[in-house]
């Protein structure tokens, strides 16, 4: 069976970090699983984790009285959930609930938080890997948000 | 003469004549989007996956429109069409018996022949859909001649998805990926949320054998590109579908003029690197 470890140290998030780092960060490792249906997080509340999805799927929602969950985007296997343990005042800013049956591997990012402080290459390291991530989300969002499909352009 | 009479006559002669074709059915695929079938009252209309005909209305007009079904059954001829104008609403009012003339078919198929032997993954964007099933009916009735086969559709809402019984079906199959995302979707959509570049990672396929057909809007097409390219894909495996405005559909009138090409002639396919430079540029 693969370890933590093993896991950790194959996922393309942390490739190419500093061995001391990466144990350092598998101590702040745990593995978490989500039912179908269970919330991961909730909106306001204080963020301290992210979580590295191994299987299955997480639907990031806001509600709204009117139209009740809407959902702004899934993360599934092998992406990252969650940064806002990394920026003040660490509250999560949406709900992250489990759409089915969500194996991840939970890092304690109020842990991780101090370390980085300590340690500013470990800061520049996850940093960097992070600013990637919401790169890579940004511009998702402002494709999502051309409304592509809609009547007012060419085909789709 | 009638002008039944004079279409008939002029039928596989002259393409600008239309020949008439009779609507046997006509059904809903989403608020706006219908797919129509089309026989003709003799003979059928052999077509290659990715080509095109052009729909006439007498007194109304004539719009090009992809078909939608499969090419091994030319005798059930299908066109799915949002209703956004003159025609295309007219076309929507038909009734079963009512008479469409129809030119084609024109435009260049997808590269269904040059694909075997490798992984296929189609990227369709909203109706893209249309135009790329055929390519899945071949592929499958061929399908020991390919290696892995992936679907990646992007959609508006979970409402908006076309052919959903067949969805369904495919994602059923052991020897396909499906994977179907939409822009919004409320709680109870349990499938993806996020633009469909963001399925392309999830999908194994082989960079140095894959071909990639993409079609759906043009800003679709181009981050579907970019993220194809980011996987290893070579520029002259990855092939589009383009549309211009268009009237003789066969390469006379110039309406449809993609820089130095015409997309009813030498398209609506194109591979990526021939196009690339009048991809990224505005007003073309
Ligand atoms: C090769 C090719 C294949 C096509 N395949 C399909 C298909 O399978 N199904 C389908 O529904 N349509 C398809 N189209 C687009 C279709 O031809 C147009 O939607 C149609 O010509 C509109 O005609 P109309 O008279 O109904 O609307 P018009 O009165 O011409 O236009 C009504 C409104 O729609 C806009 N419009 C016109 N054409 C387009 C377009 N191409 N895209 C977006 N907005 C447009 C106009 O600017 C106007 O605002 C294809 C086009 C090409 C070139
Ligand atoms: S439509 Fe006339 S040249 Fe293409």
């Amino acid at each position: 069976m693969r370890t933590l470890e093993d896991i950790l140290l194959r996922h393309p998030f942390l490739k190419g970090l500093d061995q001391k780092y990466l144990k350092l960060i598998v101590g702040c490792a745990s593995n978490v699983r989500f039912r179908a249906g269970e919330f991961i997080f909730r909106e306001g509340e204080e963020a301290n984790h992210f979580y590295i999805i191994r299987h299955g799927k997480v639907a990031l929602e806001a509600f709204s009285p009117e139209r009740g969950a809407i959902t702004i985007q899934t993360i599934g296997e092998g992406e990252i959930l969650g940064w806002s343990w990394l920026f003040p005042p660490y509250h999560w800013p949406f709900d992250a609930r489990a759409v089915e049956l969500t194996r991840a591997i939970a890092l304690d990012g109020k842990c991780l938080r101090n370390k980085c402080e300590q340690d500013h290459d470990l800061g520049y390291e996850l940093m960097k890997r992070f600013a990637y991530i919401m790169d890579q989300r940004l511009q998702a969002t402002r494709l999502q948000l051309l409304d592509v499909y809609g009547v007012h352009d060419e085909r789709g | 003469m009638s002008t039944a009479f004079m279409m008939r006559e002029a039928d596989d002669r002259d393409p600008m004549v239309p020949r008439l074709f009779k609507v046997r059915r006509k059904w809903r695929e989403a608020r706006d989007i219908f797919t129509i079938e089309l026989s003709p009252d003799e003979g059928t209309h052999p077509f290659s996956a990715g080509q095109f005909n052009m729909l006439y209305l007498f007194g109304t007009g004539e719009v090009p429109i992809s078909i939608s079904g499969d090419p091994a059954r030319p005798e059930v001829l299908l066109h799915t069409i949002r209703t956004l104008g003159a025609v295309t609403r007219a076309l929507q009012r038909l009734k079963t018996d009512d008479l469409v003339g129809v030119r084609g078919p024109f435009g260049n198929p997808w590269p269904v022949d040059e694909a075997e032997g490798g992984d296929v993954v189609l990227v369709a964007g909203g109706l893209g859909l249309a135009p790329l099933r055929p390519v899945l009916y071949t592929l499958l009735a061929r399908r020991r001649s390919y290696g892995r086969i992936a679907l990646l559709y992007g959609a508006r809402k979970p409402e908006d998805l076309l052919f959903k019984r067949e969805l369904e079906r495919w994602r059923g199959r052991f020897d396909l990926d499906v994977e179907i995302t939409v822009d919004i979707a409320t709680g109870d959509w349990l499938g993806n949320v996020g633009v469909v570049t963001k399925l392309i990672p999830g999908v194994p396929f082989d960079p140095l054998s894959s071909v990639a057909m993409v079609c759906g809007p043009e800003v679709m097409m181009r981050f579907t590109v970019k993220e194809l390219l980011r996987h290893g894909l070579a520029e002259e495996r990855i092939f589009l579908s383009m549309e211009r405005n268009m009237k003789c559909g066969l390469g006379l009138c110039g309406h449809c003029q993609f820089g130095p090409l015409f997309v009813c002639r030498d398209g609506p396919v194109f591979q990526y690197s021939r196009i690339k430079e009048l991809f990224r540029v505005r007003e073309i």
